[in-house]
């Protein structure tokens, strides 16, 4: 299929049903609305389910359900809702279900703003709910890389019977681009889903979907075959992309709606002859770490640029171990910077680095 | 050769419950276990299990089951029937479960009608978590946070979740019925039977109610438990269907 111009929030709808999606269950919070609303119109034509919940709290038990059920689910939320389902969020990760979960991203804490934000990291890549897991979490910054990920994020919840999560800034969510939703994602192996309650029919033994383990060192084994899982997701699932950083002097990490913007600064920047470069994550779990390795002895300097007032920088100085300098850029609140704000903030950096 | 006239439902697994002695959470288990055999629908029944005293009955009913976040019982329900709605889906919650934490997942349930069984057991008390105040706890009951008497000026009068849901123009089939002697075991079977064969006809919602005892929480012998649902639960939450279709139909 030739591309059309979509609706960031309608094109992952749409994205979604592509992967297989059969199930969806939400609640309307700004700025993801389109996603229901779109899905509501669309998803009975390819005989799937449709339902407004509640509350964000019983949408994404309702996936909980309809998951253990064995069929593609996905519910969406922004920033204060995906809080709201992290009670579900941990038992769907503790119960080894698949299921996938869209974020378009606000600014916060508490009620927020409803502007484009970054400012959910932490929230998406560090859990949110209790216990030792996490979600594959990725971070895409255009309509075609993000409905490819929509659609490979229902084959990845199966493989490692996670939730998936995708992190996107409300920019991505109301943006108009050219895309493409039925673009070729790669092929992967999907396990049966011998787990899924449908009723035995008297054919199998029966099956039980549950997190709670009393005995604790049945509990301690259930957490290492979860972080064995995790361990996997990090040697394998990395994801990033790396611009322009063959002899660059600085390396700017940014992701998502902030890489783009960094994208126009670093065009300014090598006009003015300083040499920049980008590494972008495009999964924030796990943390591309690799990606650091990579990097050419020419890189002096890191500058993280969020729209946040500074969350991912933990990672990159995880990442980057001591290394190199790491300065910082953001703004928060739904602001978003000019391309010039992060070019003086560069050259600011450059400077600095100069008189020590 | 001798005629077998008692056995073990096979709806039930071989686990031993967890139940203190005297409870009736284990003659309710065994009501819904026989509907779901006489019925011949067990093996396409998925049960979803509660956070209380009942956490543990996915061990016990001999089908397919989910174990649910405190109080979303009907919402994780609601999940699998809508993916699966030629199968039969029931809850098992407590009154903390259902009437407290989970009040918003029963009412929208309900309210959209779906076509699943709810069993609530209401014995007045947070049972698993040592016998605090539940909202259906009564008026003058002691419990470990209301140490001198549920006061309703504090905290207000118990709710009365039959009779709520009853207002609800979805909810198709509600009955609260009691398990305290074999007449009213032979009842509440029927109202099982009775909600189970709605959710087979695709009539939409039903909820059975169990006023149920405490024996350990109460401070009673489970004699005295009983005699206590009688002259006090039952006077309270009196028994009998609260909702049900006309001439077959299903309500609205």
């Amino acid at each position: 299929m030739a591309k059309v111009m979509m609706k960031g929030n309608e094109a992952m709808g749409l994205a979604a049903i592509k992967g297989g999606c059969r199930a969806f269950f939400g609640y309307p919070i700004t700025p993801q609305n389109e996603i229901p609303e779109y899905l509501a119109r669309v998803m009975p034509e390819y005989g799937g389910v449709f339902l407004q919940a509640e509350s964000e709290v019983a949408a994404i038990n309702m996936i909980y359900g309809a998951s253990g059920a064995g069929v593609r689910s996905m519910t969406s939320s922004s920033s204060p809702g995906i809080a709201l389902k992290q009670e579900g969020i941990t038992y769907i990760a503790g119960a080894e279900l698949p299921c996938v979960i869209i974020n378009v991203m606000r600014g916060g804490p508490g009620l927020g703003g409803i502007q484009p934000s970054q400012a959910d990291y932490k929230q998406v890549t560090r859990g949110g709910g209790n216990g030792d897991y996490y979600l594959l979490a990725f971070a895409p910054e255009n309509l075609q890389e993000t409905v490819n990920i929509v659609k490979e994020a229902f084959d990845l919840a199966e493989i490692y019977r996670n939730p998936v999560m995708i992190a996107v800034d409300g920019l991505i969510g109301q943006m108009m681009e050219p895309v493409d939703v039925d673009m070729e994602i790669p092929k992967r192996e999907i396990p049966e889903k011998t787990w899924a309650t449908t009723g035995t029919l008297g054919k199998r033994e029966r099956n039980v979907v549950n997190s709670l383990y009393l005995d604790p060192q049945a509990l301690e084994n259930h957490s290492l075959k979860l972080k064995a899982k995790y361990d996997l997701m990090r040697e394998k699932e990395q994801r990033y992309e790396l611009v322009n950083v063959d002899h660059s002097e600085i390396v700017i990490v940014a992701y998502g709606t902030m890489a783009r913007i960094c994208r126009s600064a670093m065009e300014i920047l090598n006009e003015k002859g300083i040499n920049v470069g980008l590494l972008r994550p495009i999964s924030i779990y796990p943390f591309p770490e690799k990606a650091f390795a990579e990097l050419p002895s020419t890189v002096k300097g890191l500058l993280t640029c969020e729209l946040s007032t500074g969350q991912m920088i933990d990672d990159v100085k995880i990442a980057n171990n001591g290394k190199l300098p790491i300065g910082f850029f953001g703004r928060t609140g739904g602001m978003l910077p000019e391309p010039e704000e992060i070019v003086d903030a560069v050259i600011k950096m450059i400077g600095g680095m100069k008189n020590e | 050769m001798s005629n077998v006239l008692f056995k073990r439902t096979e709806a039930l697994t071989s686990k031993e419950f967890s139940y203190c002695p005297g409870c009736t959470h284990g003659i309710i288990h065994r009501i819904v276990a026989e509907v779901l055999e006489e019925l011949n629908i067990l093996d396409r029944t998925i049960g979803v299990s509660p956070v209380g005293c009942a956490v543990m009955n996915y061990e016990y009913f001999n089908c397919d089951m989910q174990q649910a976040s405190h109080g979303r019982a009907p919402a994780v329900a609601t999940g699998i029937k809508r993916v699966l709605p030629n199968n039969i889906v029931f809850t098992y919650q407590g009154d903390g479960d259902l009437a407290s934490i989970g009040t918003a997942e029963i009412v929208h349930a309900a309210h959209r009608s779906e076509n699943i069984t709810v069993i609530f057991v209401n014995n007045a008390i947070y049972g698993m978590t040592g016998g605090q105040m539940a909202p259906t706890t009564l008026v003058g009951q002691k419990t470990t946070t209301s140490p001198t008497g549920r006061d309703p000026r504090h905290s207000g009068y118990p709710i009365k979740i039959s009779e709520m849901l009853a207002t609800i123009p979805g909810a198709t089939y509600i009955e609260r019925v009691s398990v305290h002697n074999p007449q009213n075991v032979r009842k509440a079977k029927q109202a099982v039977k009775r909600a189970f064969e709605m959710q087979i006809q695709g009539k939409g919602f039903s909820m059975v109610e169990f006023v149920s005892t405490c024996p350990v929480n109460w401070g009673k012998t489970p004699q005295d438990a009983l005699n206590w649902l009688v002259d006090n639960m039952i006077p309270y939450y009196p028994l009998g269907v609260y909702r049900q279709p006309e001439a077959g139909e299903k309500n609205e």
